[in-house]
């Protein structure tokens, strides 16, 4: 969903963005003018200040957090306030602890799935722009196949076969995404596979395997990270989609998704229980689409 | 031309036909315990109910019957409610074809508005709404309906909090399902609108005194909702994928409540069948917009006659 990128609005923003510098800054210090760059692009600031914090939630949560299953029936469903900044869920778990816990669970589903993803799309794409042209049609058809599905839907089929739980979120969700790593993998190997070196390493000798694997892969992967990074955020969100649905991480365990659906019950008395996680979702994407596009920007800036 | 395209979502129905059997195939379990449950269990029932789902037959035999069926638009048997599959779809997917056809609606009319309302004023209003649009692209639709429950259902009172009664309980389903898709049409007809205005032919319209909102709206706009066209199925799937969570949230029955139920008691039949059903419209509809774009563009119905 995200994950539509526009080369023209890319380029427009990027040249509208370019500071204008009217007077001569030579005599300022490097700081400054790298501080008034940063503050050009409050969203960028505030997406890498957002992904750190998201860093810090997954490697150490402990350093941000008190414990996030620790019940206090007494204080239940309490408004933020200072001692608990996003208010208290139904059994007066402090909601902030457990959206900084639930970091790991929702972002290590969408992290292992876009892995899947691109470790899958990588190896049909090189296939299909390697192969004889039958081959390379079938594989086509194939993932065309798979992208009829819509994406929710085919992770849902996945998920009925394989059974609920976090690691068929992983599978199901980045089987589902493959098409779109394995299309522009294919393209970029139509175009190494006319490059010189390319040639010049057939004519002395290589071999299918080593051709492929020490000339064409290192290759085509100059555009995966960044499509990765833009990725990330639609597996976030269907991560979180389908855990509400209760496919995915089961309570108690600190979830976003599934912290969203045990709230729906009390959202009536008390809306900070499903609106935090939701909101941590939300950020989430938002980071991974404009850092995504800021990467992208930098690199098709360095090869143009 | 036709014939070619209609030719390929043939072909792609049937590959995701044959992935989908192999993927039943694959699946750990036997259907036999499935559709048991928790019934009476002896070696004469699985015997019967094996011989009664064709289960004792070969894959190859039941892969062709599978397809047979499909063709003739049978859906096969739920295991759990021991009716046919279309009976179930059926009792339901008119609630979600309202839901989807409001929210499609409703999305595109918002773009429309929200791509003129910004094009052609200037760097700062591209900002805003640029903002906007990523806002509405990455806000997940259970967070909006939530958000949208809340105020509107429980403390202002104006929307009905859950079922499928009429109109007034559409809107806040229909709106929440809109807004990613106003997000996403938005940033392209905007592109397009302001790609269009580059054009000569939106010159040569100023230089004939047309106002500037007169361009937008005359000329640029109908080069600026073909791009639109080719997304139609992408909007499509967004729609359903988006149904099975917004169902969830408003308590609507529909495709997307009768899918997860059938995920969460491994009734396939039923998962499978709403899932083909989907793929199936999905290149229905990419077919019928590719299509439509030669219809729409003259430029188009000339490089191909030539």
């Amino acid at each position: 969903m995200t994950s539509i990128a526009s080369p023209q609005s890319t380029q427009a923003q990027a040249a509208q963005a370019q500071p204008v510098q009217a007077e001569p800054v030579a005599d300022r210090p490097q700081a400054t003018r790298a501080g008034r760059r940063w503050a050009a692009r409050p969203g960028l600031v505030l997406a890498s200040l957002y992904v750190g914090a998201l860093v810090v939630a997954v490697v150490a949560p402990g350093l941000l957090a008190g414990d996030p299953l620790r019940a206090d029936p007494l204080n239940a469903l309490a408004a933020p306030s200072g001692a608990h900044w996003f208010g208290t869920d139904y059994l007066g778990r402090d909601v902030l602890d457990r959206v900084v816990f639930g970091a790991r669970q929702s972002l290590g589903i969408a992290v292992g799935a876009t892995l899947v993803a691109v470790v899958f799309g990588v190896l049909l794409g090189v296939t299909a722009g390697l192969a004889h042209r039958y081959a390379d049609e079938a594989l086509s058809r194939g993932l065309d196949a798979v992208s009829a599905f819509p994406l929710m839907l085919l992770a849902l089929l996945i998920i009925a076969i394989a059974g609920t739980g976090p690691g068929s979120l992983v599978v199901a969700i980045g089987i589902a995404m493959t098409p779109h790593y394995a299309r522009v993998v294919r393209a970029q190997t139509f175009v190494v596979r006319r490059a010189a070196y390319v040639t010049h390493a057939v004519a002395f000798g290589a071999g299918r395997g080593r051709l492929a694997l020490r000339h064409v892969v290192p290759n085509v992967l100059g555009p995966v990270p960044v499509l990765a990074v833009i990725g990330l955020g639609e597996a976030v969100l269907i991560a979180a989609g389908l855990s509400f649905l209760g496919l995915g991480a089961q309570p108690p365990a600190p979830e976003w998704g599934a912290m969203l659906a045990d709230g729906r019950a009390y959202l009536h008395a008390a809306w900070w229980a499903p609106v935090f996680p939701g909101l941590a979702v939300t950020a989430t994407i938002l980071s991974a689409t404009v850092l995504g596009r800021r990467l992208q920007r930098f690199f098709e800036g360095r090869r143009a | 031309m036709l014939a070619r395209r209609v030719g390929t979502a043939v072909v792609v129905l049937w590959v995701a036909a044959t992935a989908t059997y192999l993927a039943l195939l694959a699946a750990p379990g036997s259907t036999v315990d499935t559709i048991i449950g928790d019934g009476a269990d002896s070696p004469e029932i699985r015997a019967q109910i094996a011989r009664e789902w064709d289960l004792d037959r070969s894959p190859l035999v039941q892969y062709a019957a599978y397809l047979g069926r499909l063709v003739r638009g049978d859906l096969g048997r739920s295991y759990l409610l021991q009716r046919p599959v279309s009976e179930v779809l059926g009792a339901q997917l008119g609630s979600t074809v309202q839901l989807a056809v409001a929210a499609a609606t409703l999305g595109v009319l918002l773009s429309v508005v929200l791509a003129l309302v910004t094009t052609g004023r200037g760097a700062w209003a591209r900002r805003v709404s640029g903002t906007v649009e990523l806002a509405f692209v990455s806000t997940p639709g259970f967070l909006v309906g939530m958000v949208l429950l809340n105020v509107f259902s429980f403390r202002w009172g104006l929307f009905p909090v859950a079922g499928d009664r009429g109109i007034a309980a559409l809107v806040l389903p229909a709106v929440t399902l809109a807004l990613p898709i106003a997000g996403l049409l938005t940033q392209v007809l905007r592109e397009g609108l302001e790609r269009a205005l580059d054009e000569p032919f939106a010159v040569t319209a100023r230089a004939r005194g047309l106002r500037e909102r007169a361009v937008v709206a005359r000329h640029a706009l109908r080069h600026a909702l073909l791009p639109v066209v080719t997304l139609a199925g992408w909007v499509f799937g967004g729609l359903l994928g988006g149904a099975v969570i917004v169902e969830q949230v408003f308590g609507r029955p529909g495709l997307g409540q009768i899918a997860v139920t059938a995920v969460t008691s491994q009734d396939l039949p039923v998962v499978l069948a709403v899932v083909m059903l989907s793929a199936a419209v999905f290149v229905a509809v990419s077919t019928l917009a590719d299509t439509l774009y030669a219809v729409v563009d003259p430029r188009l119905r000339t490089a191909v006659a030539a």
